[in-house]
């Protein structure tokens, strides 16, 4: 079968980009109709910013070294958030009691928005890289520990128990039975947390002081009225996110086969 | 090989209420024989097994591997589930090396013994696929395999072919006595089928329903291999159902 124009018709997802197609129409006319760069600026500015992302802007950094710090920033919190909520998720998968002590703690804290730890994050450890860690962490935190502790606790129980026939000690059960039988679902886990993560760095960001990263500069931004910049700024944003969720995926796809497969 | 079971007795706690699993179990299994345990569903036969295998300890009662008290998993016996239980992250070989993996034999060592198994089972070319690639009756041979491959005493198998259609079922039946003859290991072989337990059987326990109790251990010399379709094998099939149907009317 050689190219033809019917089978690429068919094949191609037009439902998929008919939305963001309609937005990018209904922007370039509204921006016309609108005429004012402080509200609405045309596409060709925001590209302009986006063409550029390594110069300057109004001496706050480039979009891409913005960028590039924020995902340092998140990448640091997620680390921190992932370092205790795995091993506290496995323990608290394997034992009732340590489940039954941090029960109740983990569900008294797991719905406060990690925003509202933003004035509490300004007291205790003032405007910097500490802050926004602990945000960041608060956010990625939940998501992780849920999903590790949902990822142990199904784990089929002949699993554990034919390893301990075999004879694996409790640590090789942990090593070599929990963790890879949990991972597809701790790494939904690490997923989800990481999105939260990438929102919480931008929101963290915007706090009164800073002076790096993607949501500074939109923020400042903001300041001067480079509308274009904000939106760019937000683009930005959203295709990192993306490409982040794409890679979760792509080794989900590739490493976790088994767990759609093995029913 | 000596296998002791002494006036075991299992009891479980429901909603604060005991109820009696299983009462008074004694035999003792001897060295390389095929011992079937027969029974209606919820008999605790299961549970009888999984007390062997030093995975629940009796409420009353002992049972002794070689004269010592069984008080956890060892490698004397491996355990065969009727959900196969192998690990899906890894490939048929891996499943088979995993005992020796967790023994800290080496690699090489362990692929050459997971190998020698894999052809035992006759699945060599499938070492490395995925248990998932597998129907559920090569699955169960690879279970079975994995646990050959520690070299136990004993095999403990808990319905092992429940899941099986009728026709796999047959197969891996005939399958599981060629191993058992080539490996001369004592086979203990929990089911809920007559017909299965009179097929492989040198003696099988029949228990009551719950709280399980012994009915009577049925001695089968038939020789082997069996013929499901000759009138001593009817013969025998029809006592044990009568020993279980019995019951079912008393209650």
């Amino acid at each position: 079968m050689g190219f033809t124009l019917k089978g690429f018709l068919k094949s191609f997802p037009f439902l998929k980009i008919a939305l963001p197609l309609i937005i990018i129409v209904l922007w370039a006319v509204l921006s016309t109709l609108i005429n004012n760069p402080f509200i609405l600026p045309d596409i060709a500015s925001v590209l302009e910013v986006l063409l550029h992302p390594v110069s300057d802007i109004q001496g706050s950094g480039s979009l891409l070294g913005n960028a590039l710090i924020s995902l340092g920033r998140v990448i640091l919190g997620f680390s921190v958030a992932c370092l205790i909520a795995i091993p506290l998720g496995i323990v608290m998968g394997r034992s009732e009691r340590v489940h039954d002590f941090f029960d109740s703690a983990v569900q008294m804290f797991r719905p406060i928005p990690p925003l509202a730890w933003v004035p509490l994050a300004l007291v205790w450890f003032r405007i910097g890289l500490t802050a926004m860690v602990f945000i960041i962490a608060i956010g990625a935190f939940f998501p992780v520990l849920l999903n590790t502790l949902d990822g142990v606790k199904s784990i089929k129980k002949t699993w554990v128990e034919a390893a301990v026939t075999l004879g694996a000690r409790e640590g090789q059960v942990l090593s070599k039975v929990v963790l890879p039988g949990a991972l597809p679902t701790i790494w939904t886990g690490l997923r989800v947390g990481f999105g939260i993560a990438w929102m919480c760095v931008v929101a963290a960001e915007m706090m009164p002081g800073t002076n790096s990263g993607i949501g500074y500069l939109i923020i400042n931004s903001w300041y001067w009225s480079q509308v274009d910049v904000i939106i760019a700024g937000i683009i930005v944003i959203g295709i990192i996110g993306i490409g982040v969720d794409f890679l979760f995926k792509l080794v989900e796809r590739k490493k976790f086969m088994w767990r759609e497969l093995d029913r | 090989m000596k296998l002791e079971i002494n006036h075991v007795s299992k009891v479980f706690l429901q909603r604060n209420e005991v109820s009696p699993a299983l009462l008074d179990i004694s035999t003792v299994v001897l060295d390389e024989e095929f011992l079937c345990i027969l029974g209606p569903s919820g008999c605790g036969k299961t549970t009888l097994l999984r007390m062997i295998a030093g995975l629940e300890p009796p409420t009353e009662g002992s049972i002794t591997i070689d004269d010592e008290p069984v008080s956890g998993p060892g490698r004397k016996m491996a355990m065969i589930f009727q959900d196969y239980s192998l690990y899906p992250w890894r490939t048929v070989i891996e499943n088979i090396a995993f005992g020796l993996e967790v023994q800290d034999v080496n690699r090489e060592t362990r692929m050459k013994v997971a190998g020698s198994y894999l052809d035992l089972i006759g699945l060599r070319e499938f070492g490395d696929n995925y248990p998932y690639e597998l129907s559920g009756g090569m699955r169960q041979r690879v279970a079975v395999a994995r646990a050959l491959a520690i070299d136990p005493s004993v095999l403990l198998m808990d319905e092992p072919f429940g899941a099986l259609d009728a026709q796999t079922r047959n197969m891996l039946q005939i399958e599981i006595l060629k191993i058992w003859e080539k490996t001369r290991k004592t086979i203990l072989f929990v089911t809920h089928s007559v017909d299965e337990a009179v097929f492989l059987a040198d003696r099988i326990m029949v228990l009551t329903s719950r709280p399980g109790k012994i009915k009577e251990i049925v001695a089968i010399d038939l020789p082997r291999p069996r013929d499901r379709t000759s009138p001593d094998f009817a013969k025998i099939r029809r006592y044990v159902l009568s020993l279980i149907d019995e019951h079912a009317i008393v209650q």
